[in-house]
């Protein structure tokens, strides 16, 4: 497939992709190394809980969503890294036997003004689960190389 | 006084949560699982890109700053029971916002995590107040290599 550039992520862009299965074992296993709270780590703990269950850490679904990115465009993209997340919601848990995806929309594309022949792109990703509904919504910024800069850059 | 309820925080309070060295296994191993993009995997891509060496992905270094958030609000409640106090029930994060990292995390770096109050407010629900925070991390050079606004509801003592 070809390298994707900036010119490659027009503004109003919406595309959908990935498919990520959530099962309890990786959910608990992401939980024991980076947020070991009760409710992330097994049913019982998680019963008496705020959440009311065993639900994924919100770092994880954040995990998962760069997962899914670079599958989808990022590892064959001229990425040049990401400038930040402008917000993050955790919207509805994600839970055991759930199913993600990804909706993406480009909502801004521009030249850097210190570096030419780098962009900046700014998405809206929504991950949503097997029933359309929203679990986790994040806006960022990411640097792109221009196909007009990337001799000159690389 | 160890804070851990809602009533016993105040803007500005600032508190180092812990340090963690990122080894080159464990920067791999999560960009293996979760951003396999070559610049976290592999030294000569690293060296090739703009941060001029392999680095652990954003994320990981976002993750190993919620792990040891945990771990000190675990150390501060194992504190509080053994001085017979009541232990609030935990909150969960709504979301983040404005997260940077100014600075990559290479192999062998040691970052010190910390978090300081932003705000706070009451919430509908007149058990839990929403407490706002910066935290962020800095290498062992003095370099912020991560830094970000997030909101937790902290439950609050009992009326």
């Amino acid at each position: 497939m070809d390298r994707l550039y900036f010119e490659d992520f027009p503004p109003g862009e919406i595309i959908e992709y990935g498919d990520a299965a959530v099962t309890a074992e990786a959910l608990i296993a992401f939980a024991r190394q980076f947020d070991p709270q009760p409710f992330h780590l097994s049913e019982d703990a998680a019963r008496g809980s705020l959440a009311g269950g065993l639900i994924a850490s919100g770092w994880h679904t954040a995990a998962m969503l760069r997962r899914m990115n670079c599958d989808e465009f990022l590892n064959r993209a001229a990425s040049q890294g990401a400038a930040g997340v402008e917000e993050l919601n955790w919207v509805k848990p994600v839970k055991p036997g759930d199913r993600l995806h990804v909706r993406r929309t480009t909502l801004e594309a521009r030249v850097s003004r210190s570096e030419p022949a780098l962009g900046v792109v700014a998405f809206l990703f929504e991950v949503l689960n097997q029933d359309a509904e929203t679990v986790m919504t994040q806006k960022d910024a990411t640097f792109f190389l221009r196909r007009t800069g990337a001799g000159a850059a690389r | 006084m160890i804070a851990m309820f809602y009533e016993d925080h105040r803007i500005g309070q600032r508190a180092t949560i812990g340090a963690h060295e990122f080894t080159r296994e464990a920067i791999v191993a999560f960009a293996r699982a979760y951003d396999p993009q070559p610049v976290h995997l592999d030294e000569a891509a690293g060296a090739a890109s703009r941060y001029g060496s392999l680095c652990a992905s954003d994320w990981h270094t976002a993750c190993v700053c919620m792990r040891l958030l945990v771990d000190f609000r675990e150390a501060q409640r194992a504190a509080a029971s053994a001085l017979g106090e009541t232990l609030p029930q935990l909150g969960v994060g709504a979301g983040l916002r404005a997260m940077r990292w100014p600075h990559p995390v290479r192999p062998g770096a040691v970052v010190t995590f910390g978090a300081e109050i932003e705000s706070m407010r009451e919430t509908k629900r007149p058990q839990w107040g929403m407490i706002g925070s910066r935290s962020f991390g800095v290498d062992q050079e003095g370099r912020e290599v991560l830094s970000f606004s997030s909101h937790v509801l902290v439950a609050r003592r009992g009326q």
